[in-house]
């Protein structure tokens, strides 16, 4: 969180919102405070100020919000950005905040404290709300006497958005054949599918999507996927939540990592897989002894855990293999171990609900809401 | 399904942001702001494309012509003699059903919007919020309007049809008729966008409709049990007896005048949306 200005908001940066314009994806930048104009990101350079790092954009913006439902914090002074070009996965155990979180951006609640800002504006604000943002939070939020079709439409009128796109938006979706059923027929896969499409509808600079994948099958899981990585690649920012580490793994780029209301980590998917990663490397070979011999040094550990297996520590798989080279010894397998980011997230999770009861100004009436979770998470990613 | 996604034969795949968003250009025309009269579209949409409307519409018109006329086929037959038989209240009998008909839709198409979870989207497709508010007021106001002067024309002209086989009707012409019958199309209107407004308030259908019901119907009759100063200075004002006040011919004991009652309906439905406009903008969703 460096990139915060001392006061959590953004003034001391050049923001500069990707516009998709071609097909090629060539980017058009905007500043803040000038007018559009044609140009390449590498043009601009941050404007001097504390913050010196450059930054494309900030898309969506949350400062120091907090957020509490009676007695329950939901949200506590959360603050984390989220850019454009990319797909941002919003993790946490279930109960964590991220609804929350999404509502509060996405202005159906107030937040106690703390705003959240939509390309530098409130939701509120936003005079083409659905060509800014298109959100899926709660599958349910359809009138279940109205058709999917009508749905749609009665969305799209707010905002002068044509049929034709209701209809492109029903076909991109798959929805054709059940358009003019009424919403309340519809499985919880059909209903995310409408959720999806609304979302799609106003085609949006902006995807804030709540567990998009539930109650989809898995052609509907792999398609939404494809989708969210070509709606980044275009320039767009897509913001997606989720408790499945595994699904994250897969598409997003960034992770911004919440529990308890509170940000645990905001990190590249990259960087959280070398945090994790156990420096583990499995090593077969016929001549283990003899290579096991070869590899020990400081700071390295090898352990034979079968005959003809060994495991390494605290060497690259390059490096053991050109050292076997170099010796002569014949490999028949050489794994580098890649790391559990599930687990990963479980562990980072679970500290934080340990922790957190010792934190001052921590309710009691929170802990324990999220460590179950952590089991079931399990299984979840597991189905 | 996702073969419509990336099948380079569908029209709207013609490069990436079509493969994926159907194409940033000419896909929304005039511009995609939110405006008070698209609002006012889509809140019509919503009206009329859930069965609730078309069922309670028809369950007001035969509702208000069925007792009109039920009550006008009854004529003379019940305690009653020819000097205070009156033949426009005799037709107007069903308005009050009607009220309670339109009165049920209204708060169906604010609250319902709650229940079901529909708000949430509106409210994210248009995050001022008002605009939502006042288009279903209009929306659903003039629906009713529309729907209850023909019916209260239509119920007068079908009971006076059978009252003048009696010898008991009244003519249009008669003085105060045509306000007492558009009045009661206005009182059924009003009371419409009262209970919108209440729905609106409330957010739930249940809640909503119970306590429409005990306003219109069961609180006036409650204040009665109340000191008589204070009881016949209380009820004429609640929305029921105010609206009703219109359809009176010759003015009666402790009701208001004509115009003022309709007035005070006006002032009720007024009240609501406000309140609930205040609470709208305020309350999470």
């Amino acid at each position: 969180m460096h990139l915060h200005a001392p006061n959590g908001r953004a003034w001391g940066y050049v923001r500069y919102p990707l516009k998709l314009v071609t097909a090629t994806q060539k980017v058009v930048a905007q500043t803040r405070w000038g007018g559009p104009f044609g140009a390449t990101v590498s043009d601009f350079r941050p404007l001097p100020g504390p913050c010196h790092e450059p930054i494309l954009a900030v898309m969506i913006e949350v400062n120091s919000l907090t957020k509490r439902y009676g007695e329950k914090l939901a949200v506590r002074d959360l603050s984390f950005r989220v850019q454009p070009g990319m797909v941002t996965g919003f993790l946490g155990p279930n109960g964590a905040g991220k609804s929350t979180t999404m509502r509060l951006i996405l202005g159906l609640d107030a937040p106690d404290t703390g705003s959240t800002l939509i390309d530098s504006k409130p939701y509120r604000e936003q005079h083409k709300p659905m060509h800014k943002v298109g959100a899926l939070l709660d599958a349910r939020s359809v009138h279940p006497g109205r058709t999917a079709y009508n749905h749609l439409l009665v969305l799209a009128r707010t905002q002068g958005i044509p049929r034709s796109r209701v209809d492109t938006v029903i076909k991109l979706i798959g929805l054709e054949a059940v358009a003019n059923k009424r919403a309340g027929q519809f499985s919880l896969g059909m209903s995310q599918r409408l959720g999806i499409a609304s979302a799609l509808l106003g085609d949006p600079e902006i995807l804030i999507l709540d567990e998009p994948i539930n109650g989809l099958d898995p052609e509907g899981i792999h398609w939404i996927r494809d989708l969210l990585k070509e709606l980044a690649a275009e320039g767009r920012t897509v913001f997606l939540s989720s408790h499945l580490m595994s699904e994250m793994a897969i598409t997003a780029e960034h992770l911004i990592i919440i529990g308890r209301g509170r940000l645990i980590r905001d990190v590249s998917l990259q960087d959280f897989v070398d945090e994790f990663s156990p420096d583990l490397v499995h090593v077969r070979s016929p001549d283990a002894e003899r290579l096991r011999a070869e590899l020990v040094g400081p700071g390295r550990r090898v352990e034979a855990r079968e005959p003809g297996l060994l495991e390494v520590h605290g060497m690259t798989s390059m490096q053991i293999g050109e050292a076997a080279l170099a010796a002569g010894i014949a490999l028949y397998e050489l794994t580098p171990q890649q790391a559990s980011l599930e687990s990963a997230f479980i562990e980072l999770t679970k500290d934080e609900s340990e922790y957190g009861g010792t934190v001052p100004g921590l309710e009691s009436d929170l802990d324990g809401a999220d460590k179950p979770q952590s089991a079931t998470t399990v299984e979840g990613s597991a189905a | 399904m996702s073969a419509t996604a990336t099948d380079p034969q569908t029209p709207s795949s013609d490069g990436p942001e079509g493969a994926a968003g159907g194409g940033l250009e000419g896909a929304i025309d005039g511009g995609g702001r939110v405006t008070q009269w698209r609002v006012i579209r889509s809140e019509w949409t919503k009206l009329r494309s859930v069965r609730s409307t078309g069922y309670s519409m028809l369950v007001a018109v035969v509702l208000t012509l069925g007792f009109g006329v039920l009550a006008s086929i009854t004529g003379l037959s019940h305690h009653t003699n020819a000097s205070s038989f009156d033949p426009l209240a005799r037709s107007l009998a069903g308005v009050s059903l009607g009220v309670l008909t339109f009165g049920v839709l209204g708060i169906l198409a604010a609250a319902g919007e709650y229940s079901t979870g529909m708000i949430r989207s509106s409210m994210m497709a248009v995050p001022k919020r008002l605009p939502v508010l006042w288009g279903k007021a209009l929306t659903f106001g003039a629906l009713v309007l529309v729907i209850s002067v023909p019916l209260v024309l239509a119920t007068f002209f079908i009971s006076q049809a059978i009252l003048s086989g009696k010898g008991l009707s009244i003519s249009f012409s008669a003085a105060g008729v045509p306000r007492a019958v558009f009045g009661a199309a206005l009182y059924m209107t009003l009371s419409g966008v009262f209970a919108l407004g209440f729905g609106a308030i409330v957010r739930n259908t249940a809640a909503g409709i119970t306590s429409f019901v005990a306003l219109m119907f069961v609180v006036p009759q409650l204040l009665t049990l109340l000191p008589a100063k204070i009881a016949n200075t209380i009820i004429p004002y609640m929305p029921s007896n105010a609206g009703q006040a219109v359809m009176n011919l010759t003015r009666q004991a402790h009701t208001l005048a004509p115009w003022t009652g309709l007035v005070v309906c006006a002032l009720w439905a007024v009240v609501s949306l406000a309140v609930a406009a205040i609470l709208m903008v305020r309350r999470d969703v």
